[in-house]
């Protein structure tokens, strides 16, 4: 009699657990082309609102050159991507990941594009936690602060006008927050400084797969 | 069970018995996703869809399983109810469904659906069980978006930024700056702006409620009044 009820209702179980399992199936099946299409949507915007369509013709996705922790003017934990924009096969910009470790609250991701010339195509803050309404500013949704670096190199301004004004810079600092902007506007510069060594590797090979200064191993 | 009444399933679900100000269940998103109008709209919608999922096919097996393994079949079905729709905004809402993040997967223990599950769709035909899902499910999410409205107005001085991450491009200019200039209310944004609001929002069901209750008794005490004669001593029983 235990028994068989206990037979019964682990058969009812298992019967639930296949439909359930059978429909969750179903719905990624139906779901996983437009789900990795969105994720690569979402990564390519950002590059977009850097790099826009009308100024390279290649797919930034697929044309990156790899870099990690060993390059330390970036600062990166992981592996990540320098993405490379072309016009008729010439390099006009690239766009390079940074970690400003030294945020308010935890490192602060952003990336930042570079153009040929040297000068900044545009920086954006992929992640971060700094405090909202203050050190969240970093974020373009919140201020365009970050347009504030648009066109700017090492030569506009030197070298001592790269900090925040708090510390005789040209840069704003936020009301009420001050190290992240330092942070970002420090994070920028050794992007920047990384370029500009880096110069030949990035801009003049025409070879995506040569790492400029060390590699994922 | 006796005939239910879709107007008192309405009723309760929407005010009476509101599983977000009532019942104080699924206080955890509540908290954690109101900081705007569409987060709040975007988890609440979801919130509702698995509702009704999870009421009208614990309605449809409910003759199905017995009282032991009654639990895990729910739980099973709500889970399942929650991973499709988490992959569905994935596919169609991807912006929202990372910034809703972990509390999509989390509508799993939101104990409003389990509960209603067990304690209602449990023991109701598939009509009324889904209708039950919809209503609570919709009263969930308008306080969730009225908490939201609540804390974007008094944290960033506008009313639904962003709103095209659920409705799509057109919905981007829906954006309405309330006061230009306004300097940001930390508090408001911040988890503890989530709880004074939503104290307040319950003060003033309470009052309404109050309200209410003191007109009806107006309305009653009045009709005995007429009928007796006018008496100017003592009082009336």
């Amino acid at each position: 009699m235990l028994g068989r009820s206990i037979t019964r209702n682990s058969m009812l179980l298992a019967l639930f657990a296949a439909c359930t399992t059978a429909l969750i199936a179903g719905t990624h099946l139906l779901t996983k082309d437009d789900i990795a299409e969105q994720k690569r949507l979402a990564e390519e915007k950002a590059l977009l609102q850097i790099v826009p369509r009308n100024r390279h013709d290649n797919s930034m996705l697929d044309d990156t050159i790899a870099v990690g922790p060993r390059d330390l003017e970036l600062g990166l934990r992981v592996n990540k991507q320098i993405y490379v924009a072309r016009q008729n096969g010439e390099v006009v910009a690239v766009i390079i990941p940074a970690v400003a470790r030294d945020g308010y609250t935890g490192d602060i991701e952003l990336i930042v594009g570079v153009n040929r010339d040297g000068t900044i195509a545009g920086v954006r803050a992929l992640a971060q936690r700094e405090t909202p309404g203050l050190g969240d500013k970093v974020d373009l949704k919140k201020s365009d602060w970050m347009l504030g670096f648009n066109g700017r190199s090492l030569k506009n301004p030197t070298l001592s006008g790269w900090a925040v004004k708090k510390d005789k810079g040209i840069f704003d600092q936020f009301t009420g927050a001050t190290i992240t902007p330092r942070a970002v506007v420090a994070a920028i510069l050794r992007v920047l400084q990384f370029a500009e060594t880096n110069r030949e590797a990035l801009f003049d090979t025409g070879d995506t797969n040569i790492a400029p200064t060390g590699d994922d191993t | 069970m006796a005939d239910v009444s879709y107007k008192d399933l309405s009723i309760n679900g929407l005010w009476k018995n509101n599983p977000a100000i009532v019942q104080l269940l699924g206080l955890c998103p509540l908290l954690a996703v109101t900081g705007s109008v569409v987060n709040a709209l975007g988890l609440g919608l979801a919130t509702m869809m698995v509702l009704i999922i999870s009421n009208t096919s614990v309605s449809l097996i409910r003759n199905l399983v017995s009282d032991a393994v009654r639990l895990p079949t729910f739980v099973m079905i709500i889970a399942a109810a929650v991973t499709c729709i988490e992959l569905l905004m994935q596919a169609f809402t991807y912006e929202l469904f990372q910034i809703l993040g972990i509390f999509l997967p989390l509508i799993t223990t939101n104990c409003v659906i389990l509960g209603r599950a067990d304690g209602f769709a449990a023991r109701n035909s598939i009509g009324p069980s889904f209708y039950d899902g919809l209503i609570m499910g919709l009263g969930f999410a308008c306080v969730l978006a009225v908490l939201g409205a609540l804390r974007e107005l008094s944290g960033t001085g506008a009313l639904f930024a962003n709103m095209d991450l659920l409705f799509g491009p057109d919905a981007a200019n829906w954006k309405i700056v309330m006061y230009p200039d306004y300097q940001p209310f930390l508090l408001a944004i911040l988890p503890p702006g989530a709880f004074i609001f939503t104290g307040l929002i319950i003060a003033v069901k309470n009052l309404i409620d109050d309200r209410i209750k003191k007109r009806q008794n107006a309305v009653k005490a009045s009709p005995v009044k007429g009928a007796k004669r006018v008496r100017v001593t003592g009082a009336v029983s």
